[in-house]
C-alpha cells in the first residue's frame, strides 16, 4: 500500500451514538422503525438535525435507499456495503473516506433488525442454483450455528482448546449484562450451565450461541473540525482496516486462523499508531463464544491457540484485566443477526464515561471489531478520546 | 426418491454441471488450471488462482482427510435427515476443500478427529441430482 494511511488518523470523529427505544422482542416495531428511532436517538444525542445529513451507510435485509427514504433523507453519498454483521464498522471506514475526499460531511450510519419477531424483514433466498444451494446447503446446515463451529473444532484439535474455555466468554460476558439495564439476558450464569446447556451444533451449546433479538442502532460520523462544535465530547476514528475471504464457509482460507481478523487489524494498528497496552475496553462481535476468542489471538492480544488460556479464570469480566464486551455482547445484550453497529455504540458510551455500573474506569481508547458472515469478513476500529 | 426428497436440491448451471453430471455416474469431477497447475473447487470456468481460460475437468480418487466438523443437532425446516448428523470440511487428496457429510460413523465427537482419511461415496437424492458425501477409512 503506497499510500500513507496514518493520514487519516483523527480525521472524523463520531458525534451521535444511539440504540432503538427498545431492544428485544419487538413484535409491535418494523425493522425500518428499529432504524428509525435509532437515526432519531443517534442525531438527538450529537445535537444535530436530520437536515445536516448529507449520507446514509446501511445494510442488511433493507437496501441503501429504502432506508434513505422511509427516513426521510435524500442522501448525497450512499453506502451499502454488505459484508454481514460487520458492515456498519466498515461503514464507519468509508465514511471516513468519503469526508476526507469532501464528498459528504455529516454520515449516517444506521442499523434496524426485526431479527426475532421477523417485522417487514424482506424474505431471504438463495436460488436453487446459488453456490450455496449446490455446495452447502444440502448437507443439512443450519445457519451460522453450523458454519462457525469448523474453526472452533480444529481450534480445539490443534491447540487443545475445551468447551470449558469458550464457556468462560459466556459467563464473563453474562456479567458484564448483568450490569446493563437493557440487556435481555440479565441472570447469572455458571461455566457448568454453559456446559449443561442442549447442544445446538457440537461444539456449540445453546449458551455459546448468540442471542437473537430485534432491535435498532445507529452513529453519526463527521470531521474532526465540525466535531469540536457538537454537544457531546467527539470520539476520535484514530484506525480502521477490513478484509473479506469468501462468502461460503467452505471456501474459507484457512480453518486454523482467521486470515480476514488479521488483516484488518494489522490496518487499524498502523493507522492509529497504538499499542496493544494503550487500549482500555474492547467491544468484539461474539456470534459464538469462539469469536472474540480468535478476535484476540488475530488482533494480536495473545498469540495463536492462546485464547482458551486468556479467557481463562474470568478475565475478560468485569473486574478482571481485560474488559470485554461490557455491554453483555451478542450473546447476553442484544442480537439482531448484524451486531456489529452495537459494538460501535458501546465504544461510545464507555470513552465518553455513560455506561453506569459497568463503567470501565479512566476508559480513553477502545478498539471495536466484528465478524460479517461465517468469519468471512472482518473489520477492526480504533477509537479514543484523544487524537 | 425423486418424489420424497424433501432437502435442498442442486440446480446445476452452465459452469457447474459437469460437476454433477459426474456425480449422477458416481464419479468425483473437480478442475485443475493447466496454466498455474492448481486444482481448485467449486467449479468456475476461470482459475480463481490466476483467471487463466484453460483449465480441465480431471476425475478424482475422492480420497481426502477430513479438515473439520460439527456435529449438526437442529437439521433445517424440511431437511431430510434428523439432527444430529455430521458436516465436515474434506480435504481432498489434490488439495481442495469441500462441505459434506460423514456417513457411515456415529455422530459422536468421540469417534471422529481431525486430519481422519475419508473417501467418496455417493448418494443419490433424485433421479438427476446425486450428492457426494463421504465416510471414514479404515487403514
Amino acid at each position: 500500500m503506497s499510500a500513507d494511511i496514518t493520514k487519516l488518523r483523527g480525521r472524523v470523529a463520531i458525534v451521535g451514538a444511539a440504540e432503538s427505544d427498545e431492544l428485544g422482542r419487538l413484535p409491535h416495531k418494523s425493522s425500518l422503525q428499529l432504524h428509525m428511532e435509532a437515526t432519531a436517538n443517534a442525531l438527538a444525542d450529537a445535537g444535530l438535525r436530520k437536515s445536516d445529513i448529507d449520507a446514509v451507510f446501511t445494510s442488511g435485509r433493507n437496501m441503501a435507499n429504502d432506508v434513505p427514504e422511509y427516513l426521510g433523507i435524500r442522501p448525497r453519498f450512499s453506502g451499502g456495503t454488505q459484508v454481514g454483521g460487520c458492515s456498519f464498522i466498515l461503514h464507519v471506514e468509508h465514511a471516513m473516506a468519503a469526508i476526507n475526499a469532501g464528498l459528504c460531511e455529516v454520515a449516517l450510519i444506521t442499523h434496524g433488525e426485526s431479527g426475532y419477531s421477523r417485522i417487514a424483514m424482506p424474505a431471504p433466498r438463495w436460488g436453487d442454483d446459488s453456490t450455496n444451494n449446490q455446495f452447502e446447503l444440502p448437507y443439512g446446515t443450519s445457519g451460522p450455528a453450523s458454519g462457525y463451529g469448523f474453526l472452533a473444532t480444529r481450534h480445539m484439535h490443534t491447540y487443545g482448546t475445551t468447551s470449558a474455555q469458550l464457556a468462560e466468554v459466556a459467563v464473563a460476558t453474562r456479567k458484564w449484562a448483568a450490569l446493563n439495564p437493557k440487556a435481555f439476558a440479565r441472570d447469572p450464569l455458571t461455566i457448568d450451565d454453559v456446559l449443561n446447556s442442549r447442544m445446538i451444533c457440537w461444539p456449540f451449546h445453546l449458551l455459546d450461541c448468540c442471542l437473537v433479538t430485534d432491535a435498532g442502532g445507529a452513529v453519526i460520523v463527521t470531521s474532526a473540525e465540525r466535531a469540536r462544535d457538537l454537544k457531546t465530547k467527539p470520539v476520535y476514528v484514530l484506525g480502521t482496516g477490513e478484509c473479506a475471504t469468501h462468502m461460503m464457509v467452505s471456501q474459507m482460507p484457512s480453518f486454523i486462523s482467521w486470515d480476514a481478523a488479521r488483516i484488518s487489524g494489522e490496518r487499524a494498528f498502523r493507522m492509529a499508531g497504538v499499542k496493544h497496552a494503550d487500549i482500555d475496553v474492547a467491544e468484539f462481535y461474539d456470534a459464538f463464544t469462539i469469536v472474540p476468542m480468535l478476535a484476540l489471538e488475530e488482533l494480536g492480544f495473545c498469540k495463536p491457540g492462546e485464547s482458551g488460556s486468556f479467557v481463562s479464570d474470568q478475565r475478560t469480566a468485569p473486574g478482571g484485566d481485560f474488559p470485554m464486551n461490557t455491554n453483555g455482547g451478542g450473546l447476553s445484550y442484544t442480537h439482531t443477526g448484524m451486531y456489529g453497529i452495537f459494538t460501535i455504540i458501546e465504544a461510545v458510551h464507555q470513552l465518553r464515561a455513560e455506561c453506569g455500573l459497568r463503567q470501565v474506569a479512566n476508559a480513553k481508547t477502545a478498539i471495536c471489531h466484528g465478524t460479517g458472515g461465517t468469519w468471512s469478513a472482518a473489520a477492526t476500529m480504533i477509537v479514543s478520546t484523544e487524537r | 426418491m425423486a418424489d420424497t426428497y424433501t432437502g435442498p436440491v442442486p440446480k446445476p448451471t452452465p459452469e457447474t454441471k459437469p460437476f454433477w453430471d459426474a456425480t449422477k455416474q458416481h464419479t468425483l469431477k473437480i478442475q485443475r488450471c493447466d496454466d498455474c497447475a492448481q486444482h481448485y473447487f467449486y467449479p468456475r470456468p476461470l482459475c480463481p488462482h490466476c483467471l487463466s481460460r484453460n483449465v480441465a475437468w480431471v476425475a478424482v480418487s475422492g480420497r481426502g482427510k477430513l479438515h473439520s466438523f460439527v456435529i449438526n443437532h437442529r437439521a433445517p425446516r424440511g431437511f431430510p435427515a434428523a439432527g444430529p448428523f455430521i458436516i465436515g470440511i474434506v480435504e481432498l487428496d489434490e488439495g481442495v476443500k469441500m462441505m459434506s457429510n460423514i456417513v457411515g460413523i456415529e455422530p459422536d465427537p468421540k469417534l471422529l478427529r481431525c486430519d481422519m482419511p475419508v473417501e467418496v461415496v455417493f448418494e443419490d437424492i433424485t433421479a438427476e441430482i446425486t450428492l457426494p458425501k463421504f465416510k471414514p477409512v479404515i487403514r
